[in-house]
């Protein structure tokens, strides 16, 4: 049960002078259990494809199959439901959408909707509000005490609690600090690993290149490329061409290269830029 | 001392209703031109700092306590002062946004001073222009793009000709296009203006490019110096919850292989030249 | 995506745009008083023509004048038809318990509902060519007397320009607290009414807890730019009075003076 998009269009504010074509013909298949960047400029539909994945937005033309079922511009709430259950969604700065008392009945509150049991939620949610990194005392304290990067735990164990097969990020590590950020993005690599699939909204090149196997790459509503992160980065022309910034090892690299070095493949990471050069060095020197 | 544009000494703070100081005995110099940048993760006490030093936040009370800026000592009754000499970059632009429109936000400091109309609408004009914002005079907030709001905000503050602009985590909701433009508009204008910057953020790529890197911990100055000094020592950045800039990654991680790369190696281009050498001499 | 466009405000360049928001207030104050100086045939034909070339003057299609009578059409009818029943005098075309139809009780009918279209029709010319902060400036120039009796009109109209300008990003956030919930498995649509205004809570925390959050880093950031309250201010936008606030002015005085002769006393 793959995610399949297949000619999906999808117009915001139709017959109004406002007008406008978000996604044009977007066709593509996701296989199960990978980690998928999505990036592109900024109203490069990036968004909009994005809650299309759980129907928050039903594609005007087209359909989508994801999740066992299918979702075309006439799927009944009661379905969505079902696939929302199965596609969580953390939206950008999520922690603007926590409201509970307690940090316990906020993150109760997916699995409540749900269809969970009272307690199966409570379960779920202590164990989540763990897995994120949060110490226990945290459970009984009201969100808003908390500091902004414990709110964004908060409310990304919010959609964890209910375990959906497809997780979707948007920017999930924005404005946090960098030792935040590479704890949450381990949270979500040990969740592919545990088989579900992960899909990522991302600007940052770095993180697709580190955790992503799978990318697609959108601009003005269109799918200019669906490759792996080594592949696309690979293409710097191609990359240049359409401004997408390049991962900081292969950017040094890059400038390596044009300085007489030589790559067997273009490195992705500090460890592979690092073993590429000391090997260009020990050739040379022969030591 | 004339130097320094900053001066604090022992300088502490504690939020109401908390027990441990958000800010705890810090002390610190910022050199008169200089790019300074304060870095540390969330929460680390950063962005109180920058409250602190325009009289937003009042110190914790200790007789020992001096925040100096441009030779005027800061209390209740030179904080307005003060405030002409000091403008602020938010983080976020939506929230700093006073005016009805980009040329009424800039203005928005030049009417509290009570500047006459007349003076206001070519330093507006000026300042617009300086900043590239021209073509976007009379747009509502609603219609501009993260960066171009910063814009606006970094144009409101010039209009009142400061000194010291203090960058508060200004371009940490931009993406990295946007976040890119901003840093060089504020060089630009650092240059243009004569103005020191006071940067406080966790991006270390920018820090890596300061004269100067304080780096705060739970409310203590962990250590301050130029880049290279800063950076040689891995375990003070990650103890402060950052990373290091992939350069000096990449320079430590060849030195630990056992290459020589020399310390004073502190940007990205130097690192590739002299590994051009090394590549030719082998 | 979320552009949304506040008080129906349609950008255009006709002669109505020209002309400053104090006088178009003050017309359209002046019109909802003198409309009640119409009490005949004659008077009402005056009244509605001279409404009419307003609505034509601004060169907008007559749709959108329409789209801000339609929400309030059932109003209109069914104060026109208590009007039509309820009337007595003249000659009596039909009767039945207490309700009748006769002759004043048609005409009042009819006049009723054009001196509510009229209203409308003016109100909405004012909304659609000026926009709220024009109203807002506009406004604060004419409870100036106000300041006087000890009101802060300035600040109340710098808070009113700041609310105008935050509507819209409220507006943006409340749609996305609203998605992030119902991804989340929230149901807004279904259920009794208790069900439903519980269902609301999850949007509206967010939303007021996002607007404190608003409210003091704009404090913050008004104070590091040297707002202090209740200090004197110098202003950057000013209104100007042209000729077209005298043709403005002019048109509604001779429409005064017209509905004053035409009138039955």
């Amino acid at each position: 049960m793959s995610i399949k998009f297949k000619n999906v269009d999808y117009v915001y504010a139709p017959g109004t002078p406002f007008q406008t074509q978000g996604l044009s013909n977007i066709s593509f298949e996701i296989k199960d259990g990978s980690f998928v960047a999505i990036a592109g400029h900024t109203g490069s539909g990036k968004s909009t494809l994005m809650q299309h994945f759980d129907g928050l937005l039903l594609p005007s033309k087209g359909s989508i199959t994801i999740a066992n079922q299918t979702i075309t511009v006439d799927t009944p709430n009661k379905v969505l439901k079902e696939i929302r259950k199965k596609v969580g969604l953390v939206f950008q700065f999520p922690e603007n959408q926590l409201f509970e008392e307690t940090v316990l009945k906020d993150v109760m509150f997916g699995p409540l909707n749900f269809g969970f049991s009272e307690e199966k939620a409570k379960e779920q949610a202590i164990r989540w509000i763990e897995k994120v990194g949060l110490p226990a005392e945290t459970m009984s304290k009201s969100p808003f005490e908390l500091s902004g990067g414990q709110m964004r735990r908060v409310a990304i164990a919010g959609v964890m609690a209910y375990e959906p097969d497809i997780l979707c990020l948007d920017e999930p590590a924005a404005g946090l600090d960098p030792e935040g950020q590479k704890q949450i993005f381990d949270i979500f690599k040990n969740y592919q690993k545990l088989g579900h699939t992960v899909i990522l909204i991302s600007h940052n090149m770095d993180d697709i290149s580190k955790y992503a196997d799978d990318m697609l790459v959108l601009e003005q509503g269109h799918m200019i490329k669906h490759a792996s992160p080594k592949e696309v980065f690979s293409d710097a022309d191609w990359v240049k061409k359409h401004y997408l910034d390049e991962p900081a090892p292969s950017k040094l690299a890059r400038s390596l290269q044009k300085v007489g070095f030589h790559f067997s493949s273009m490195p992705l990471t500090v460890e592979s830029l690092v073993e590429e050069i000391s090997k260009e060095l020990r050739a040379k020197g022969g030591n | 001392m004339k130097d320094n544009i900053v001066t604090v000494q022992h300088l502490s703070f504690t939020y109401k209703d908390t027990k441990h100081p958000a800010v705890n005995d810090v002390s610190f110099n910022i050199p008169k031109g200089s790019w300074t940048t304060l870095v540390g993760h969330n929460g680390s006490g950063k962005s109180t700092i920058a409250r602190l030093l325009d009289g937003i936040l009042l110190p914790d009370e200790n007789s020992e306590t001096l925040i100096q800026i441009d030779g005027i000592t800061l209390n209740e009754k030179t904080m307005w002062d003060i405030r002409d000499k000091v403008g602020i970059v938010f983080q976020n632009p939506d929230n700093q946004f006073v005016g009805a429109t980009v040329e009424d936000d800039v203005a928005f400091g030049l009417e509290n001073r009570q500047v006459p109309r007349l003076k206001m609408q070519t330093i507006v004009h000026d300042v617009i222009n300086q900043v590239g914002m021209l073509k976007f005079q009379k747009s509502e907030p609603q219609y501009l793009s993260g960066g171009q709001k910063q814009r606006v905000a970094i144009a409101g503050i010039l209009a009142i000709g400061p000194k010291l602009i203090i960058l508060d985590e200004s371009t940490s909701m931009l993406d990295p296009a946007g976040k890119d433009k901003i840093l060089a508009l504020i060089r630009k204008v650092q240059k243009e203006n004569g103005l020191t910057i006071f940067s406080i953020t966790h991006d270390i790529n920018e820090a890596s490019q300061a004269d100067q890197i304080l780096v705060l911990n739970q409310g203590t100055l962990l250590a301050s110096g130029s880049p290279i000094e800063i950076f040689k020592d891995e375990s003070l950045i990650k103890s402060a919850g950052l990373e290091l800039p992939l350069f000096y990654k990449v320079k430590n991680k060849l030195i630990k292989r056992g290459i020589t790369v020399p310390q004073e190696i502190d940007n990205e281009k130097k690192l590739v030249n002299y590994l051009c050498q090394l590549n030719l001499k082998m | 995506m979320s552009k949304i466009i506040i008080g129906r405000y349609i950008p255009g360049d006709s002669i109505i745009y020209k002309m400053d928001p104090r006088g178009k207030i003050i017309a359209t104050f002046l019109f909802i008083v003198i409309i009640f100086l119409a009490n005949n045939w004659l008077s009402y034909l005056f009244l509605s023509v001279f409404t009419l070339l307003a609505v034509w003057a601004t060169k907008l299609k007559p749709k959108v004048f329409w789209d801000g009578v339609k929400p309030l059409i059932w109003l209109i009818l069914f104060t026109s038809v208590l009007q039509l029943f309820f009337t007595t005098g003249g000659k009596i075309y039909w009767h039945w318990g207490i309700l009748n139809i006769s002759e004043y009780g048609i005409q009042n009918s009819i006049f009723i509902f054009i001196r509510f279209v009229m209203i409308i029709l003016i109100s909405t010319v004012l909304t659609l060519t000026t926009t709220s902060l024009e109203i807002a400036d506009g406004m604060e120039w004419i409870l100036k007397p106000l300041g006087y009796l000890k009101v802060p009109v300035a600040q109340i109209a710098l808070v009113m320009s700041i609310a105008l300008r935050f509507v819209p990003i409220l507006l943006d956030q409340a749609v996305r607290i609203m998605n992030a919930q119902r991804a989340r498995g929230a149901d807004f649509n279904s259920g009794g009414l208790i069900k439903r205004i519980h269902s609301i809570i999850p949007i509206l925390i967010p939303l007021f807890i996002g607007s404190l959050t608003i409210a003091i880093d704009l404090a913050t950031a008004m104070e590091a730019r040297g707002y202090r309250e209740g200090a004197k201010r110098t202003r950057y936008r000013v209104l100007k009075w042209s000729k077209y606030d005298w043709i403005n002015l002019g048109y509604f005085t001779l429409l005064t003076l017209i509905l004053l002769l035409t009138r039955t006393y």
